[in-house]
């Protein structure tokens, strides 16, 4: 019993690293309508960068809210540099720059620190498992790192006049210009703060899978499926199917699989739910009359 | 009155198409402006090229200052709101939202005072305050777009078919309200109308467009009364 209590709270703790990359996605879906694949590589750097402040000798949590920032800006240029000019462009023009995106970020990433696994350090003393050995430090604080940043985002956006502007420019980006709001610079704003969330991802998740450049390859399919599986235009929903696949894939990985093909359990639940509810379980239905 | 708007050789379209061939006409303060015509005369267009949300050529100048070439959100900003065709809505966000967003721009202390007045003006928007917008009934949305654009405080109103798909006693409430909008607010009305009995009642002016020109233009009681425009443009 033990065992299998111990799996279901190590799957919410990895569960909130695909919730938050998750929440990563579905921000740059709802504004743009596409699916940011270049999130786990931005995400990398991000951690890398954090990775370095360490190593410099910068404390761990003044090294955490400096990439965050750094994370924040770098994701908004990336929006007004590269996607600006495409923004009218047809879909598959957008894949394209996102596949660009994922294949410059990785490996300019691998370039600059290099392809050897690193030690990433987790700010939570690891004085053993706590809870009689149930979960460790780094799992708890990492989930509470996680829902911290989830509840500020819905905090954010549901109760700032600026989270109100980026929301009205993501849902109705003409009538957004209409009330005066600047729906471009909304747009750049969405992804520097997704850019944000992700680097918090990433810096939480470093520790247990360590670093490397290809370190969010399959965490970002995960977040995928997690999307996917709560309903890709829903935050909340997202948020919530992070967490639900983290679970399912740990106790598929302990009881079903087999760690070795963990990966496919992310592959079947997105290929399931684009087959049977497309909209996702949480999928926004939006009531209109006319 | 001093013009309010003023456009000169205005032309317009949608990529290789031009809908506006040229137009010239004036918006007073104060008063309501009707633009009429028939389906595709280019009526919508018109305010799309006052709001910057197309292309155009010629001169558009408000409170004499030329807005042509600006950004539609700079448009807002100078203070023209615009319920467009379909109305603009954010059908996923709740009224209360809705109404923040109609105020979103401004700086001043007055826009709870604001809501309240639009409370008074629209006593069915405040019951359905914290309901998703997509699920009001058609004349509550007209009214939740007409809402949203005065909370901007807009010197210049543009009003794109209020009356487009509604039941007969609600477009009666809506131009009841729209009459009380320029006895009580003082802010300037550019109205697009099909329905060109019901606007000539409520405009002091009125434009005539056909296929991208305008054809008739004068005081709205003179065009009310002229059988012979009534006749060939108007069909009543």
């Amino acid at each position: 019993m033990d065992g299998l209590a111990h799996q279901i709270i190590a799957g919410i703790a990895t569960g909130g690293i695909y919730a938050s990359v998750a929440l990563a996605l579905v921000m740059i879906y709802q504004a743009t309508h596409h699916i940011n694949f270049a999130q786990g590589e931005m995400a990398t750097l991000s951690t890398f960068i954090a990775f370095t402040l360490v190593t410099e000798g910068v404390p761990y949590w003044a090294a955490f809210f400096a990439t965050m920032a750094i994370s924040f800006v770098y994701g908004a240029l990336v929006e007004r540099i590269l996607l600006r000019p495409v923004q009218n462009a047809p879909p598959l023009t957008h894949v394209g720059v996102f596949i660009g995106l994922l294949l410059i970020i990785g490996n300019a990433t691998g370039w600059i620190f290099g392809y050897t696994t690193k030690v990433f350090p987790t700010p939570f003393a690891s004085e053993g498992p706590l809870m009689g050995g149930l979960i460790s430090a780094h799992e708890l604080g990492s989930t509470a790192v996680t829902l911290a940043v989830l509840i500020f985002v819905y905090l954010f956006f549901r109760y700032t006049k600026l989270g109100l502007g980026m929301r009205a420019a993501a849902y109705n980006p003409r009538s957004a210009r209409l009330v005066g709001i600047r729906v471009g610079l909304m747009l750049a704003l969405g992804w520097g703060l997704a850019a944000a969330i992700g680097a918090v991802a990433g810096m939480m998740v470093a520790p247990v899978v360590f670093l490397d450049p290809t370190m969010m390859l399959g965490i970002l399919l995960y977040a995928f499926a997690g999307a996917l599986l709560g309903g890709i235009d829903n935050p909340l929903g997202a948020v919530l199917g992070g967490f639900t696949v983290g679970v399912l894939e740990n106790l598929a990985g302990a009881y079903v699989v087999g760690t070795e093909l963990k990966l496919t359990v992310a592959l079947i639940i997105i290929i399931s739910v684009l087959l049977v509810r497309p909209a996702g379980l949480f999928g926004r239905v939006v009531l209109s009359r006319v | 009155m001093t013009a309010l708007l003023e456009a000169h050789g205005l032309r317009a379209g949608y990529g290789a198409t031009h809908v506006l061939h040229g137009l010239d006409f004036v918006v007073e303060a104060g008063g309501v402006t009707a633009l009429l015509g028939a389906n595709g005369a280019g009526k919508t267009t018109t305010l799309r090229a006052v709001s910057g949300m197309i292309r155009t050529e010629g001169e558009i100048r408000f409170q004499g200052e030329p807005i042509h070439g600006k950004a539609t959100e700079d448009i807002a900003q100078r203070g023209i709101a615009h319920v467009p065709d379909g109305r603009g809505t954010f059908m996923e966000l709740t009224v209360e939202e809705n109404f923040r967003l109609g105020a979103y721009i401004r700086k001043d202390r007055e826009v709870q005072a604001d809501f309240e007045r639009m409370w008074e003006w629209f006593p069915r928007l405040k019951q359905r305050w914290r309901q998703q917008a997509g699920t009001l009934s058609g004349g509550e949305q007209q009214m939740l777009a007409v809402a949203r654009a005065l909370l901007l405080r807009p010197r210049l109103l543009l009003l794109d078919e209020p009356s487009f798909g509604l039941a007969p006693l609600i477009v009666q409430e809506i131009f009841g309200i729209m009459r009380r909008i320029r006895e009580e607010s003082g802010v300037g009305i550019l109205l697009v109308e099909q329905n060109a009995n019901l606007a000539l009642e409520l405009a002091d002016r009125a434009y005539l467009l056909e296929t991208g020109r305008i054809v008739v233009s004068g005081p709205a009681a003179e065009i009310r009364q002229d059988e012979a425009i009534r006749r060939s443009y108007l069909g009543y």
